[in-house]
């Protein structure tokens, strides 16, 4: 069951894990808008452990601006849920 | 095992030419160092010869053609183009071609929006559709800058678009593979779909060109 749906304002997570991720570092601590989502699929963070954990992945839309400042345009990442946390106004 | 994987492009951190900066290494070193990749994990008993190769078949039997040929049904046949948007698996197989352990989404340029793919964790890439990707899809410079200064790394690809044109980059970070729909050519109405298809470039299936 897919915790956020189109439209829900989300931050990806500030942490630096000790293991793979697929975090990208530019987008952490960042507020964007989920944009689609992608269905269930292996977490790599798990996967890599040798253990198995399926999460829902969505497309999040950040703005160029909002990650470095400046730029007109857009940038959309997919991210796992666990990745996310809800940020609802805080755009 | 094939013998010389000289011309294989399945390593990530490989150092290109595009916009240099990257240094890297030789191409015959990245070689020599993938085959001892290689032949560890072959040992290890991690996979196997013939697993190995059937990954790296895999990648050969995709090409560009196969994408052009969905963006020119995509330009003839406006229900397929909704479909496609829609379910780019579905799309694809209704052209017997098969976009498998992935989900492809295809993302279409208009006249106010141009889409751009990169992958900045890797270098993912519908590699079984497409076959595999260019050299500086794979580049340090390619992914560090497409997501930051995607306008400045389309201008060096020669693709001038107006300010009024809204820019999505989409970083390939997980399970999807993007296919982008190039705009349809002015000029081009009396065109058959292999006359259509004729015109759509690799580079215009990435973002990086106009067609």
């Amino acid at each position: 069951m897919a915790r956020f749906t189109v439209g829900s304002e989300v931050r990806a997570r500030l942490g630096d894990p000790d293991g793979h991720t697929r975090v990208p570092r530019y987008v952490r601590g960042h507020c964007g808008e989920i944009v689609g989502l992608h269905g269930d699929w292996k977490l790599p963070d798990a996967a890599v452990r040798g253990t198995l954990v399926t999460e829902p992945v969505y497309a999040v839309r950040f703005r160029a601006a909002d990650l470095w400042g400046h730029g007109g345009h857009d940038v959309i990442v997919e991210l796992w849920e666990s990745y996310l946390e809800e940020a609802a106004g805080e755009r | 095992m094939s013998g010389d994987h000289g011309g294989h492009e399945h390593g990530h951190e490989h150092g290109h030419d595009h916009g240099g900066g990257d240094g890297g290494h030789h191409d015959a070193n990245i070689a020599a160092r993938v085959r001892e990749l290689e032949a560890q994990l072959v040992a290890a008993g991690q996979i196997t010869e013939a697993e190995l190769e059937a990954i790296l078949l895999e990648g050969w039997s995709g090409s560009p053609a196969h994408g052009a040929a969905i963006v020119a049904r995509a330009w003839a046949d406006p229900g397929f183009r909704d479909r496609l948007l829609a379910d780019g698996n579905a799309a694809a197989g209704e052209l017997g071609l098969a976009a498998e352990g992935y989900l492809l989404k295809a993302v279409a340029n208009t006249a106010d929006e141009h889409n751009l793919i990169v992958c900045t964790l890797c270098s993912c890439y519908p590699t079984s559709l497409l076959g595999p990707s260019p050299g500086w899809y794979k580049s340090f410079a390619y992914r560090a800058r497409a997501v930051r200064e995607p306008r400045a790394v389309l201008a060096e690809f020669g693709v001038e678009l107006p300010d009024s044109t809204q820019i999505t980059v989409w970083d390939s970070t997980a399970e999807a593979r993007y296919l982008v729909v190039p705009a349809r050519p002015a000029g081009s109405d009396g065109l058959t779909e292999a006359g259509l298809a004729a015109l759509v470039t690799r580079n215009g299936l990435i973002g990086t060109a106009v067609v």
